[in-house]
Formats: C-alpha cells, sequence, structure tokens
C-alpha cells in the first residue's frame, strides 16, 4: 500500500514540478505577481510529495518488500539494517530517486529562504529548478521506476552489490549528489538572469552561497568515494582516473573556478559574462556526469544497470538543458554590460589566472574521458585514455595553479603589487624551501621531484596562513592586538585559509604516499614475519569467520616496531558473500599517526599465503585536506555577509541612516 | 558485440569484485631494476577484461599472462618500447592505457595546451581591448571638485 502511495505521490510531484516550470516563468513574463508568488508553495509541497515517495522507497526496503521489483533486485532478508537503508540508493533507480529529492530540497530552499530575492528573478530561478525537476521526475516515471510491483512475490531477494554494503554507501552517494544537484541553483540563477536580462553585484551575492554549498559537499562527496576505493578495492589506491571519477571531478573543477570568479563579480562586479558560462558549464558538467554514469556507456562499479532507452532519455535531457541554456547565453550575454576594469596584476588578475588552468584542467579531464568514446564512433578502432595519460596532462596544469595560489589573496583588488606579495610570502618561501632541501637530503627514495611537491605542500599552507598573519597584523601590533583582530576577521577569510591550506595538506599526502610508499609482496607461513619502513609485520594465522550475510577467511598479523614496540593486531580477509556467491577482499589497515600499514590476502599456495603489504606515509592527509577545505567552504559560508537576508536588512539600516541624516 | 558485454560482465566480476592488488610473488623478477621497469610497463597496459584499471592492478587470469609475456620480453632483452610494440601488436592500441602520440591521437593530446594557449590569448586580448576603452582623464571641473572632496576629509 505505501508503495502505491509513493508512487502516486511521484506522479503528483511531476504534475506540480510542471506547474512550478511554467506559471512562475509566465507570470514573471507579463508581470503578475499573484502568478509569481505560485512558485513557492508549488515548490514546497513538490519537496515534501518526492520526500513521501522517497520515504515510501526506504520503507519497502526496511519490511524487505520482494514484491517491489526494485527491493527484490537489490536487497536480502539478512542484510544488515544500515545497509537495508543505504541500499535504497545502492542501485540506479533508488540513486534517481535520491537525485530528484535533493533537486527538489534545494529547489524548496530557494522558496523558503530567499524572501528578498527581486520577485521576478526568484520566480524564473524556481521555474528553471522546476524545469529540471520535471525532465527528471519523467525520466524516473517512464524508464526507472522504482515501485514496480512482481506478481507472485519471490520470497528471497537478490542481495545488494558486496562492494556497496559498506558505510560508504551511506556518506559517499548523498554528498556527491548535494554537491551534483547543488549546482542545480547556480545554474538556475544564471539562466534566469538571462532570461530578465539583468544582472548586478547582488546577483553575484546571491548565487555564492549556493555555489559554496554545493561545492563542499561536493569536495566531502569526492574525497569519502576515494577514501571508500582506497580501503575497499584493496589495491590502496585513491585515485583511478576512472571515468567515473572524472565525472565527479569535473564539476568539482569548474566550480571551483565558479566559486572564485562569483567573488569577483561579487566585489567588482567584473567576469559576469564569464560567471554565468560558468554556472552553466558546472551544472552542464554534473548533467554530463550523470548521463556518463547512469547510461551505462561507461560501464562500471557505478553504473548499476545499463538499458540504451535510459541513455537515449538522459542524453535528451542533456541536450535540452546545455543546448538551451547555452543559447540563451549566446543571445543574451551581450546584453549584460561589463563592469570594473582592473589591471592584470591584481587580485582579479588572479583569479583569471585560476580561471584559466581550472577550465584548462577541466577540458583536459573533459577530453580525455570522452575521446574513446569519439574515437569509436568515428572510426573501428578503440582507444584507452587512462591514468599514465591524465598524470603526464593534469598534473603539469595543476602545478603552476598551486604555485600561484597563495599569490592571490596577498593582491590588492585593481592593481596589485607582485613584488610586495612576494616579500610578504618570504616566510612561506623559506618554509617550503627547507622542508624540500630536507626532505631531499633526509628522507631516503625521496627524488628531487618528490621533494618539490612536499616544499609544494608546505608552500601552500604556510602561505595560506601567512594571509591570516597579515590581516591580523602580527608582528606589526602586540600578539594581544593581533589575536582580537583575528576573531574580528570575517569568517569568509578563514574560509578562503582553510581552503588553501586544505589544498596543501591534500598535496604533501599525494606526494608523499605517490613518492615515498614502501611496497612488498610475498608469501607468508604463519608465524613469519617481514620488515617494511622500520615496521614489523607477523602472520598469525588463518581462521574462518562468519559474518551476518557472508562467510570469510580472516588472517591476523601482528604489527610492531623493529625495536620491539607492539602496534596492535590488523586483521585482512577475504570474504564470500553468500547470497550473490561474490567474493571481495577486506584491507587490514592500521592508521599510525598520519600514515598506514595496509595489508590486503590473496591466495593461499603450497609456499603460503600471499600477502601484499604497503607502508603509506602520510597518506591520510589526502582526505583531511579536503574535509578542511570543506570545512573551509562551510565556515565561509557562515560569513555574515552571506547569510540569508543579509544584504537587505543592510539595505534596510543604510535606508534608515540616510533618512536620518 | 556480444564480446564486448562478455568483456564488461567479466569486468564487473573479476576487475572490480576480484579486489586485492595483483602482483603474484611468483612473478616478481630476480634483478630489481628488471622488476621495477616491468612494474612501471605494467601500469601502463589495460587489463582487458577489467574496467579502466592496469594490469598492475588487476588479480584477473588475463592481466597475470600479460604481466608474465612483458617480463619474459624484458628478461629477453627488450627494450621498454619493443615490449610495448609487441603487446599492441598482438592486442591493439586499446592496451595501451597512455594512447601514443599520433596523428589520429593528435588532438587528445594537443587539446590542454591548445586551450590555455588560446584561453591565455583570449583573456589578454580582452585585456588589450578593455585597456583602450580605459576611463578618460578626469575634466578640470571633475579634477576640482575631488580636490574638494579630499580638502573635506583633511
Amino acid at each position: 500500500m505505501s508503495v502505491e502511495l509513493g508512487h502516486f505521490a511521484l506522479v503528483l510531484a511531476l504534475a506540480l514540478a510542471l506547474v512550478q516550470a511554467i506559471v512562475p516563468l509566465v507570470g514573471a513574463r507579463i508581470g503578475s505577481s499573484s502568478l509569481m508568488r505560485v512558485g513557492e508553495p508549488v515548490t514546497i509541497t513538490g519537496f515534501a510529495l518526492v520526500s513521501v515517495a522517497f520515504a515510501a522507497l526506504v520503507l519497502a526496503y526496511l519490511q524487505s518488500d520482494f514484491s517491489v521489483v526494485n527491493v527484490w533486485e537489490n536487497s536480502h532478508s539478512a542484510k544488515p539494517l544500515l545497509f537495508k537503508i543505504t541500499g535504497t540508493w545502492g542501485n540506479h533507480e533508488g540513486s534517481m530517486l535520491l537525485w530528484v529529492l535533493i533537486l527538489a530540497f534545494f529547489g524548496a530552499l530557494v522558496a523558503a529562504f530567499g524572501q528578498n530575492l527581486p520577485p521576478t528573478l526568484k520566480a524564473n530561478v524556481l521555474a528553471v529548478q522546476g524545469l529540471i525537476a520535471s525532465a527528471f521526475l519523467l525520466f524516473i516515471l517512464f524508464t526507472s521506476n522504482p515501485f514496480m510491483r512482481l506478481e507472485p512475490a519471490p520470497i528471497e531477494g537478490q542481495d545488494l552489490n558486496p562492494i556497496l554494503q559498506d558505510i560508504g554507501l551511506a556518506v559517499h552517494p548523498p554528498l556527491l549528489y548535494l554537491g551534483y544537484v547543488g549546482f542545480s541553483v547556480s545554474f538556475s540563477f544564471a539562466v534566469a538572469a538571462l532570461i530578465d536580462g539583468r544582472m548586478d553585484a547582488a546577483w553575484a551575492r546571491w548565487v555564492r552561497p549556493w555555489t559554496l554549498a554545493a561545492w563542499a559537499f561536493l569536495t566531502g562527496g569526492i574525497a569519502m568515494g576515494s577514501y571508500w576505493a582506497y580501503y575497499e578495492l584493496g589495491w590502496g589506491g585513491f585515485w583511478f582516473w576512472d571515468p567515473v571519477e572524472n565525472a565527479s571531478l569535473m564539476p568539482w573543477l569548474a566550480g571551483t573556478a565558479l566559486l572564485h570568479s562569483a567573488i569577483v563579480m561579487e566585489k567588482r562586479s567584473a567576469l559576469k559574462i564569464w560567471t554565468v558560462l560558468l554556472a552553466i558549464l558546472t551544472f552542464s558538467l554534473s548533467l554530463l556526469g550523470t548521463f556518463l554514469v547512469r547510461s551505462g556507456v561507461l560501464t562500471s562499479v557505478h553504473s548499476f544497470a545499463t538499458d540504451p532507452a535510459r541513455g537515449v532519455f538522459i542524453l535528451a535531457i542533456l541536450v535540452f538543458f546545455i543546448g538551451g541554456a547555452l543559447t540563451l547565453f549566446a543571445v543574451r550575454a551581450a546584453s549584460l554590460a561589463p563592469g570594473g576594469l582592473f589591471h592584470p596584476i591584481s587580485r582579479e588578475g588572479a583569479l583569471v589566472l585560476n580561471n584559466l588552468f581550472l577550465t584548462t584542467a577541466t577540458a583536459t579531464v573533459l577530453i580525455g574521458t570522452l575521446y574513446p568514446l569519439l574515437i569509436e564512433a568515428i572510426s573501428d578502432n578503440k582507444i584507452s585514455v587512462g591514468a599514465p595519460f591524465f598524470n603526464l596532462t593534469f598534473i603539469p596544469l595543476f602545478l603552476p595553479l598551486l604555485v600561484a595560489v597563495p599569490f592571490g589573496p596577498l593582491l590588492a583588488w585593481k592593481r596589485g603589487d607582485l613584488a610586495g606579495a612576494f616579500q610578504r610570502l618570504q616566510f612561506a618561501f623559506w618554509a617550503a624551501g627547507a622542508t624540500a632541501i630536507a626532505g631531499y637530503f633526509l628522507i631516503d627514495r625521496a627524488s628531487a621531484v618528490a621533494a618539490l611537491g612536499l616544499g609544494l605542500g608546505i608552500w601552500l599552507i604556510v602561505g595560506a596562513l601567512t594571509d591570516l598573519a597579515l590581516k591580523s597584523g602580527l608582528g606589526k601590533v602586540g600578539v594581544a592586538v593581533a589575536l582580537r583582530r583575528l576573531t574580528g576577521l570575517p569568517l569568509s577569510i578563514f574560509g578562503t585559509c582553510l581552503g588553501h591550506a586544505g589544498l596543501g595538506l591534500s598535496v604533501l599526502g599525494i606526494v608523499s604516499v605517490t613518492a615515498l610508499q614502501a611496497e612488498h609482496i610475498l608469501t607468508m607461513q604463519p608465524g613469519q614475519s617481514t620488515e617494511i619502513s622500520g615496521y614489523t609485520v607477523q602472520f598469525q594465522n588463518l581462521r574462518p569467520f562468519t559474518g551476518q550475510n557472508y562467510t570469510e577467511e580472516q588472517a591476523q598479523f601482528a604489527a610492531g616496531t623493529v625495536r620491539g614496540g607492539s602496534l596492535g593486531e590488523i586483521v585482512s580477509s577475504k570474504r564470500l558473500y553468500t547470497a550473490r556467491g561474490m567474493p571481495t577482499t577486506e584491507a587490514g589497515i592500521k592508521t599510525i599517526g598520519l600514515s598506514q600499514l595496509y595489508i590486503s590476502i590473496g591466495d593461499q599456495t603450497p609456499s603460503g599465503l600471499v600477502v601484499r603489504i604497503w607502508w603509506k606515509p602520510f597518506v591520510t592527509l589526502i582526505w583531511i585536506g579536503a574535509l578542511v577545505m570543506m570545512a573551509g567552504g562551510f565556515i565561509s559560508l557562515m560569513d555574515r555577509r552571506l547569510r540569508v537576508g543579509a544584504p537587505a536588512r543592510r539595505k534596510a539600516a543604510a535606508l534608515a541612516g540616510e533618512a536620518k541624516s | 558485440m556480444r564480446f564486448r558485454t562478455l568483456l564488461l560482465a567479466c569486468g564487473l566480476l573479476i576487475g572490480f569484485v576480484g579486489g586485492a592488488a595483483a602482483v603474484q610473488p611468483d612473478e616478481v623478477l630476480k634483478d630489481p631494476a628488471l622488476e621495477a621497469r616491468a612494474r612501471h610497463l605494467s601500469t601502463e597496459l589495460r587489463c582487458m577484461v577489467c574496467q579502466n584499471q592496469s594490469i598492475d592492478d588487476s588479480d584477473a587470469e588475463l592481466a597475470r599472462d600479460l604481466r608474465i609475456l612483458l617480463r619474459e620480453r624484458l628478461v629477453a632483452g627488450d627494450t621498454d618500447e619493443e615490449v610495448l610494440d609487441y603487446i599492441v601488436s598482438r592486442y591493439g592500441e586499446f592496451v595501451l592505457l597512455k594512447p601514443r602520440f599520433n596523428a589520429r591521437n593528435a588532438l587528445l593530446w594537443a587539446a590542454p595546451v591548445l586551450i590555455l594557449v588560446g584561453g591565455g590569448l583570449l583573456a589578454f586580448t580582452a585585456f588589450r581591448r578593455r585597456g583602450d576603452s580605459a576611463p578618460a582623464p578626469l575634466s578640470p571641473e571633475e579634477e576640482a571638485s575631488l580636490r574638494n572632496v579630499l580638502k573635506d576629509e583633511n
């Protein structure tokens, strides 16, 4: 019954989304405020309806209602409770429903908290959101309905793909989708501004928080996905340049560019046309990612099912929204007046440089991801574009950008002083140089490139902190005064600092694990031990273990230091999920400080158990850095200027002030 | 087509789910320098039955065969280039994760540079054009009112 209720709610949501797409738009066109006002309640009710549909599907999973095709295909009565819930979106249909739920959620947020948006802008934004929601609800209802019934109902389900039976599924997709879909708001604002043919600094002030929130979620989502792959896939890699990863990296890169160009637009009303284009491109890349993953053009663990009808449908959505928005852009962009002038060496100039490199990096990933498809389409040949290509192109593109990062916040608006900025970055420069030199001479196996990489990480971190120190006047005024000033700084400054310092932490982690990790591949007999980078690992025994829905062979290892200290036990196992008969490898990981010992086991051979042991120095910094970046995003979001409602209050206060004088 | 579907199905089952890194202890060459070259080469070769995995990462049977094959060639004295040529002649260019520099892939390799240079030029000309329309110098009246404002400030 609740399943039919959910299905019905979804159909109703589609009807409301159509109303939301049309009525406010018409209202804005003919200047009818009553029509424009329809947008708000309809959007909020639409969100409520999609929530009901989503809750109905979760309930079906909780009850293991195998009369629902989707539940039967992806669940099992013996599955642990958490995975029954997260399994809801661990499949194509359910994940699309989550996509639409988040889209409706963002729409409702704009409707509920955008009180001081100009009415026509708000009406247009909600209409564009409604249009996107309509397209995806149609897609779900016609090609990917999660509420289909099965008659007669099977006794038992087919279980969830074992790889997905992990806490990662509870965190990674929701965060990723909050990012992907969050960019829809920036997109809707851009399209609304183009429809209106009007946009000012206030527009950027409204767009920035949404972009910032989406970006922060996407950062967290990608980092979580990376860590999940790291511990689940069992060979200790953190980034594979898999097309599906690229699909999430592209909106992140474009979103990062958007975040920065929106600053220029808000502060200096320059780069307007470019910012609008970036807002369109960023969400277009999110849509493209959804298409690439969901259509099965690229088959991987992420595309749960492949069905040509779905691919064609999403492709149509893609063409409609990207094509439509870009056409509108081509027609209307010229009407947006160019804004403030600036010298190439200035904060604006630095942000243009940032955008140039980020956009090129995005395009490189895009071309690398699509090129094999292109070659296959126009000829009979098949080629592969994999990690070695991206490492050779993306990294050289990203390095100059990383070197330039600390300069940005230190340059003045309009016309900056590069020599002065460099002088103020002296401390960061020497710290980075010292790190590189110390790294080169003190760390075994450290090549010159690796040492420079470590220096680059320190350059970013100390450079970011330098900005804080300068802004609080540390060194010029007393420590107490500086501290007081520091606490008085706008939160967005801390956001910038954390964003850039987090990037530095990730760089440190990536460089150190890529250049300095150690690997041992060997066969071990019980009792045998081996040494790796100053640690000892002793294989103790292999024992069977039975979990709730799997059986496994657990290998127990004792970890210790060469000097004899004990670090406890590491358990690594080969697991067999009984329902699907699928094997997985569960890596054994011991975190020591910021580094990790990583053990995965292979087959039992006559000479012993195949064991692979890695020492991964500072590997956790990769994800800690991403979390710091994410925190920077949210702290910046709490800045008073960006809080919803601030512009109106300030304007009211200013008016009151004028009236008094 | 059926072959492709089969590959994809195998990829899902073997490639991703198989997990655990690939190189087996019995494959490792005695000569560390040769083994290092073998490891490097195997990160550039695709496991044909997996999803975007190199043979270095995959524990599929076919990946193992390829790893052993390339080590045999190295031991026989082939250069890296000769090993790759040999494997490409048997498996096609699809096996290379780093596409070759050739006419067909020219666009792929040139794109990053073209975009960076093109974008840079675009930004540069925008600066130049905007530079021409830089604000006109202040008129005498404006100069005067500016002086007044500054005087008030003091």
